[in-house]
C-alpha cells in the first residue's frame, strides 16, 4: 500500500503508470468526500499493491496531522506495509507524512547538498523512527575515478543502517517514461536491487544490494592514461 | 613532463573535497542545532576552570570558528582572581591576585591547560583571555607570545 503524501505535487501515480485511474485522492479521504476503498487505486501489475494518490490542486498545509495519523493507522490494519512517500522539505508536509509512521527510510544521492539535508532530516526524525538509508543514483564509474562520493563516504558521515544502493541507470528513465517500474524487471541488476531492498525492509536476511563497480571503459582507461583532468 | 606526471598521479578527485566540506559543514550544523549542548559544555567548562580560578561567569563568550581544515572552539573566559594553590608547597603564593600569566597557576591547571596561548601583553589587569582549541589537528600552534 502506497500513500503519496506530497500534496500539491502528485507524482507516484504517473511513475507507476496509474495516472488515468486516479478518481479520488488523499484529501478526499481525509475530508470524508470519498471512502478509502473508493480512493485506492489498484496497481496494474500486482494485485496486492494499492496507491492512494496525493491531491494535486491543494496544498500541504491543508492536511490535518491528526487525521493523517488516523488514516495511516486504519490502513495499517488492512495492509502488511504502508509506505508513505514524504514530500521534500521539513515543513508541515514532512511532519504530516511522518505523523503516522513507525519507521523511516531516507533516500540520499551522493551529493553534498543531499547528504547535508539527509543529516538534518535524520536529526529531526530522532531515534523513534530507526531511519535506514538507501543511496540512490550512484554512478560507479565516477566513484571509481574519485569524482563522486562513494557509499562509504556518504555513510561514513550519516552512519545509518544501509538498505541498499541503486545505481543511476538510463533504464530507470526509460521505464519511468513508460510508467512501467523497473522494479518489476528482476532480471536487470537494478530491478534485482529494488527487490533486495524490499526483501530487507520485510526483514529478510539478504545482503544490501550494491552496484557492480563497472569496469573502466577503453576510452576511460585511455583518458586516465593521458591524465584526464579530475574535477 | 612533471606536469604530465602530476596530472597522471596527483590531484585527488573532487569527491575528497566534497567529503571534507561536508565534514566541516555538518559539524557546524550540529553545533548550531544543539544550543543546549553548548550551554552545558560552557557550564561544565566553567565549573572545571572555577576549581582553580575565579571567572566572570557573565562575560564568558564561546564561539566556533572555521580555521582552514578544522573547526575550533574559542572560549573567552575572563578571570577575576586566582585561588591560592594549596597542597604542594612548591608553589609560592602570589602576592596580588590579578594579572598572572603562565607563572600563576601551573600546579592547579596542570598540563592540560591550553598551550601557551594567552597573549599576555594585551591583558587588561583582571581579565585574561584564554583560548582553547577543539578538534585541532595542529596540536600546538606556534605560541603567539
Amino acid at each position: 500500500m502506497l500513500i503519496d503524501a506530497d500534496v500539491g505535487l502528485r507524482n507516484l501515480d504517473i511513475v507507476l503508470g496509474l495516472e488515468s485511474r486516479v478518481q479520488h485522492h488523499l484529501l478526499d479521504v481525509l475530508e470524508e468526500r470519498a471512502s478509502i476503498d473508493d480512493a485506492l487505486v489498484a496497481d496494474k501489475h500486482s494485485e496486492k499493491l494499492f496507491l492512494l494518490a496525493a491531491a494535486q490542486s491543494r496544498e500541504k498545509d491543508e492536511v490535518e496531522t491528526a487525521k493523517m495519523q488516523a488514516l495511516v493507522s486504519r490502513l495499517c490494519e488492512r495492509f502488511d506495509y504502508v509506505l508513505i512517500d514524504s514530500p521534500a522539505g521539513i515543513e508541515l508536509g514532512f511532519k504530516n507524512a511522518v505523523a503516522g509512521a513507525d519507521e523511516a527510510i531516507v533516500i540520499c544521492t551522493p551529493e553534498v547538498a543531499a547528504v547535508r539535508d539527509v543529516d538534518r532530516v535524520v536529526g529531526l526524525l530522532g531515534n523513534r523512527f530507526k531511519p535506514q538509508l538507501i543511496i540512490n543514483r550512484l554512478r560507479p564509474h565516477l566513484v571509481r575515478r574519485g569524482k563522486m562520493l562513494s557509499v562509504d563516504d556518504v555513510n561514513g558521515i550519516l552512519r545509518l543502517p544501509l538498505l541498499g544502493v541503486i545505481a543511476d541507470e538510463p533504464e530507470i528513465i526509460v521505464t519511468t517514461n513508460r510508467g512501467e517500474p523497473l522494479a518489476l524487471q528482476t532480471h536487470t541488476a537494478t530491478g534485482a536491487a529494488y527487490h533486495a531492498i524490499a526483501a530487507r525492509v520485510a526483514g529478510e536476511d539478504v545482503p544490501a544490494p550494491m552496484p557492480a563497480a563497472a569496469k573502466p571503459s577503453f576510452a576511460e582507461r585511455l583518458s586516465a592514461f593521458f591524465g584526464g583532468k579530475r574535477r | 613532463m612533471i606536469e604530465f606526471l602530476k596530472r597522471l598521479f596527483g590531484q585527488p578527485g573532487s569527491s575528497a573535497t566534497a567529503k571534507e566540506r561536508l565534514r566541516l559543514v555538518l559539524m557546524t550544523d550540529h553545533l548550531e542545532l544543539a544550543p543546549e549542548m553548548i550551554e552545558k559544555m560552557k557550564r561544565d567548562l566553567v565549573d572545571v576552570i572555577s576549581r582553580f580560578v575565579e571567572v566572570d561567569r557573565d562575560r564568558i563568550d564561546v564561539t566556533f570558528e572555521r580555521q582552514d581544515a578544522t573547526l575550533a572552539m574559542l572560549a573567552n573566559i575572563p578571570i577575576l582572581s586566582v585561588n591560592r594553590p594549596n597542597g604542594n608547597g612548591t608553589h609560592k603564593p602570589p602576592e596580588q591576585p590579578a594579572p598572572l600569566p603562565e607563572a600563576s597557576a601551573p600546579a592547579a591547571a596542570g598540563p592540560s591547560a591550553a598551550p601557551p596561548s594567552a597573549k599576555a601583553g594585551s591583558d587588561k589587569p583582571p581579565v585574561r583571555k584564554r583560548r582553547r582549541r577543539k578538534k585541532s589537528q595542529r596540536a600546538a600552534p606556534a605560541p603567539a607570545t
